[in-house]
């Protein structure tokens, strides 16, 4: 048993509606009790979808137990065969039809249906959402994907995106239009948009993009074994990694890797003066692996951040981020539990957070700036307007997205410059974070500490570290707060490696010149 | 009973046949009233012990309305769990006991059970027994069932509340207690009334914290604000309490007979009535109006979610000048809202239950201009061109008694204001694609 408040990920029934809801006809008949409806709101009301999913629920209650669920079940098949006529069905139990053990895929197979009917096994206390998606897909592929001849000119499958995706709608659109530039035609995108009819010629295809791991990795595999496809392990999420990704794709064509620039636009933003504002900003990265990794490597190289924490909540992807983690000098923090990201935030203190919508509200509270990089999916994610984060248009929308929590670089100028002015002061927040300017403390500046949200109170250094002298703890609040958490910690740092007992005013400067760039 | 005007015809439809059938029950489970719960019982904690689908559908159902740490949380059921290598008392005891101790704020802990542990029949009361001993007198322990499988949307709160009837000690005293979660402000306002037509004995289920001082007994009657109380009902009778009857507070005329019932029990004169209330009634009749100017002549179909529907549909038949074409409601309890349908004018159909696929053909057979539904279905009804308003909001929003009815009537109103202010997509030069929303673009759609 465990506690949890918050959850990254959904039980594995809800990947497999995320499948279901983002294919067409495909309908799933999902064994469940009343109230586990909820999950067609994720789709209607956070994804603004225009149809239910394709999903009946047999909705039993505690009378049914006594009687007969199994045959609640049946009737339930029967009747989404005979009023949704889908090509293809799935079928499986939520967490509370796996108790009753009515086993639904072996009583539909039994049925007769004049369909393919593929049963769904998904451990709903051991595995989550995310796995559920990526089985769920993995399934439907075993069972429809056969080899049949290769198209004429080279074509790729896009594999991986879902409905309630982080941006998966428009990275389609986008990677569709770069692989057109590579010279490469798309034969299927699955599960987005895909019918049953559709998967049936998967193995046309000359290989496979896997747009997202987590949630077509089984599947990609499958298909390199079976079909014979190999297919790209490269995300084309930034500049770095979508240049690879065509030099990847290339590979696999035997054409040359043109990209097409022209709309390019984030290196020269990074490049301008404005810009240098963004140097060494201390940043920590938390969300699903793959966001994560992409996310890491846009920091460092593309935007000239410090990566100073990472981590991801999909225990799938541990390994990798691990060993990231370790070629970026730090530790990686793998949890589903948002009061350790919480806590490590605090730790850190970054200037900026790329994370996911729960590090979005502990951002508030901590009132550090945060930008979304990654499911869980608010409403918020699915944006009316063109907002892919893969290839050329992902790169400049990542760009405006990380930048945009962050102050201006004149307008971080003018704030350190007048760091006592009345209405920036430390108290008072970002300017754009929506809320009034809150008054100074009466007595603000000279005598008592007026510490941003992030800093810590200037207790003496735990763990018999050394102390700060009050002229120097005065000193300190004179750095503007966004930067104060860095020179405190550095500071700490140099005393610590010196073996210092005490910290002066000249331990400040010396530290600050020690860890000058 | 000297206060109402018009006595209530019996041409109601009380008696007409309901209409129950069978299906996907396309509603919320009972563990969503924790959403409000919570909020309103400001030392209590809800430990749902539930699988992961519990903890995702309250933060589903609770958006991230309320971020920060809320007063409820989930113990995941594990595979140990389940296979019995781990005693699941002890495993609560374990998690609950670390929750105390973060949270010193608590002073009731309500374990919450869910569909997997009704199944693997988990005995929670046996565990709030335990933990109450364990934990009182500081916090008191107690267990109810928001299960899907038991209990729909808001019968949670019901179980809720019924399970804390048992708990109130014994007062011998004659007071009126109000029964049902309201937000502050309406209760207050409610409470003020009261004070005003003289009744001061006044307490309330579920109060705002655990000390207050709520006691019942033979001399206590009983008003419900909420028509989803069945069960809280039958816990109070037993206790020796007597339920005053009355259609809800929803709009003008339902406040007003539900004060009337109020006042008639206690022996409230014509005239105190009349001064306390006139003034709040002209004001709630002028405010309903303006949404009627839109309301009026309209049809209604309203599915299944809260049991709020029968006296919603008063509302808006007698006071909006709406004409229902179906009044869907999970259950329909005769003793809590039977005074309602007594007002009810015969003509829709009346169902209780829920095949969602026969009800959505009903629906689009019928062309309402309005449709009241959860979540799961308004988007796609609007998307094939019906008006809808979606059912929780109704749970979530101050609705009752006078100075809410203005806003109760503008929830339905603002839908069909909404569709007469935006100009059809074709009128401004685009085609309508409704299956453009969630599609991606054609590939040169996105790029510039």
């Amino acid at each position: 048993m465990k506690l949890s408040v918050w959850t990254y990920e959904g039980p594995p029934h809800v990947g497999a509606l995320r499948v279901a809801t983002a294919m067409k006809g495909l309908h799933y008949v999902l064994h469940a009790p009343q109230g586990d409806t909820y999950a067609d709101l994720l789709f209607t009301m956070i994804e603004r979808r225009n149809h239910r999913p394709p999903v009946t629920y047999t909705t039993f209650q505690a009378r049914d137990l006594g009687s007969d669920t199994a045959n609640l079940f049946r009737t339930a098949c029967q009747e989404a065969h005979a009023r949704f006529q889908p090509e293809a069905m799935i079928v499986g139990a939520s967490c509370t039809a796996e108790l009753i053990q009515d086993d639904p895929g072996g009583m539909a197979e039994t049925m007769g249906l004049p369909i393919p009917v593929i049963p769904l096994e998904l451990p709903s206390y051991q595995r989550k959402e995310n796995f559920g998606a990526d089985e769920t897909f993995f399934q439907i592929v075993r069972a429809l994907a056969r080899p049949v001849a290769r198209t004429g000119p080279i074509t790729c499958n896009l594999i991986g995106p879902t409905a309630l995706g982080f941006r998966h709608r428009d990275d389609i659109t986008e990677v569709t239009a770069l692989l057109s530039d590579l010279g490469v035609e798309v034969n299927v995108t699955a599960p987005y948009g895909a019918t049953p009819g559709d998967l049936k010629r998967l193995g046309a295809a000359h290989f496979n993009v896997l747009m997202y791991p987590e949630t077509g990795e089984a599947a990609c595999r499958w298909m390199e074994r079976e079909l014979g496809q190999p297919f790209t392990r490269t995300i084309p999420i930034g500049v770095g990694a979508t240049r690879d990704f065509a030099a990847e794709v290339a590979k696999l064509t035997g054409h040359e890797a043109t990209l097409d620039t022209s709309r390019l636009r984030q290196p020269w933003y990074s490049a301008s003066v404005d810009s240098t504002y963004l140097t060494g900003k201390r940043v920590f990265i938390f969300g699903a692996g793959t966001q994560v990794a992409a996310a890491a490597r846009i920091a460092r190289d593309e935007m000239g951040f410090e990566v100073v924490g990472m981590g991801c909540y999909n225990r799938e992807m541990a390994r990798p981020i691990r060993a990231l983690a370790r070629d970026y000098g730090v530790e990686a923090l793998i949890s589903d539990d948002y009061l350790d990201v919480e806590a490590r935030i605090e730790e850190l203190a970054p200037e900026l957070i790329l994370g996911t919508q729960m590090e979005r509200h502990t951002a508030k509270r901590l009132g550090i700036p945060c930008a979304v990089i990654s499911a869980p999916v608010h409403v918020q994610d699915f944006p009316a307007r063109y907002s892919p984060q893969m290839g050329i248009e992902g790169a400049n929308v990542i760009f405006d997205t990380w930048v945009h929590p962050l102050v201006m670089g004149l307008e971080e100028h003018l704030l350190a410059m007048f760091r006592e002015d009345f209405e920036f002061h430390d108290a008072a927040g970002a300017s754009h974070h929506g809320h009034k300017a809150t008054p100074r403390p009466e007595s603000a500046g000279q005598t008592t500490p007026a510490f941003g949200p992030s800093d810590p109170e200037p207790a003496p250094a735990a763990d018999g570290a050394a102390t700060w002298l009050e002229e120097a703890e005065r000193e300190l609040r004179k750095v503007p707060f966004f930067v104060r958490g860095k020179a405190r910690r550095n500071t700490e740092t140099f005393a610590a490696e010196r073996g210092l007992s005490q910290i002066s005013i000249d331990t400040l400067y010396e530290a600050k010149s020690h860890y000058a760039r | 009973m000297t206060h109402q005007s018009t006595l209530a015809a019996p041409a109601g439809c009380r008696d007409a046949p309901v209409l129950k059938q069978r299906g996907q029950h396309e509603v919320f489970c009972g563990l969503t009233g924790i959403i409000w719960l919570h909020r309103k019982m400001q030392d209590a904690f809800f430990l749902v012990v539930g699988s992961r689908t519990c903890a995702h559908l309250l933060q589903s159902a609770a958006g991230v309305m309320i971020f920060a740490e809320p007063r409820f949380g989930t113990a995941i059921l594990e595979e140990t769990d389940l296979a019995g290598l781990a005693d699941a008392q002890d495993e609560l005891e374990r998690e609950v006991d670390r929750l105390l101790a973060r949270r010193s704020d608590i002073r009731q802990l309500f374990l919450v059970g869910s569909c997997p542990s009704e199944v693997i029949k988990l005995d929670l009361s046996r565990a709030a027994e335990r933990l109450s001993a364990r934990h009182a007198p500081k916090v008191r322990v107690l267990n109810y069932s928001g299960s899907g499988i038991e209990t729909t949307f808001t019968e949670g709160e019901d179980a809720c509340l019924a399970a804390m009837v048992p708990a109130l000690p014994e007062t011998r005293d004659r007071q009126l207690m109000l029964v049902g979660a309201l937000p502050d402000v309406v209760e207050d306002q409610a409470l003020d009334l009261l004070e005003k037509l003289g009744i001061d004995r006044v307490t309330v289920l579920p109060a705002r914290t655990a000390n207050n001082g709520v006691a019942v007994g033979p001399e206590t009657v009983f008003a419900l604000t909420q028509p989803f109380l069945g069960a809280t009902h039958s816990a109070l009778e037993r206790r020796g309490a007597r339920h005053i009857p009355a259609p809800f507070p929803f709009g003008e005329e339902g406040t007003t007979r539900w004060l009337s019932a109020v006042a008639h029990e206690f022996g409230v004169d014509k005239e105190r009535f009349e001064s306390v209330t006139d003034a709040p009634r002209a004001r709630a009749r002028r405010a309903v109006a303006k949404a009627t100017e839109t309301l009026n002549g309209k049809s209604v179909f309203l599915f299944p979610d809260s049991q709020l529907e029968i006296p919603l549909a008063r509302f808006l038949t007698r006071e909006c000048g709406m004409t229902a074409v179906e009044i869907g409601a999970p259950y329909i309890h005769k003793s809590v809202v039977g005074p309602d349908m007594d007002l009810l004018s015969q003509g829709p159909t009346i169902s209780e239950g829920q095949d969602v696929d026969l009800q959505l053909d009903r629906c689009r057979a019928a062309q309402p201009d309005l449709t009241v539904c959860g979540l799961g279905l308004a988007n796609p009804l609007e998307a094939e061109g019906l008006a809808t308003k979606w059912a929780i909001e109704l749970v979530f929003t101050p609705v009752h008694f006078y100075e809410q009815a203005g806003d109760l009537a503008g929830l339905f109103s603002r839908p069909l204001h909404r569709r007469q202010l935006l100009k059809k997509s074709e009128e401004i030069g685009v085609p309508a694609t409704p299956g453009a929303i969630p599609d991606p673009a054609p590939t040169s759609g996105g790029r510039s």
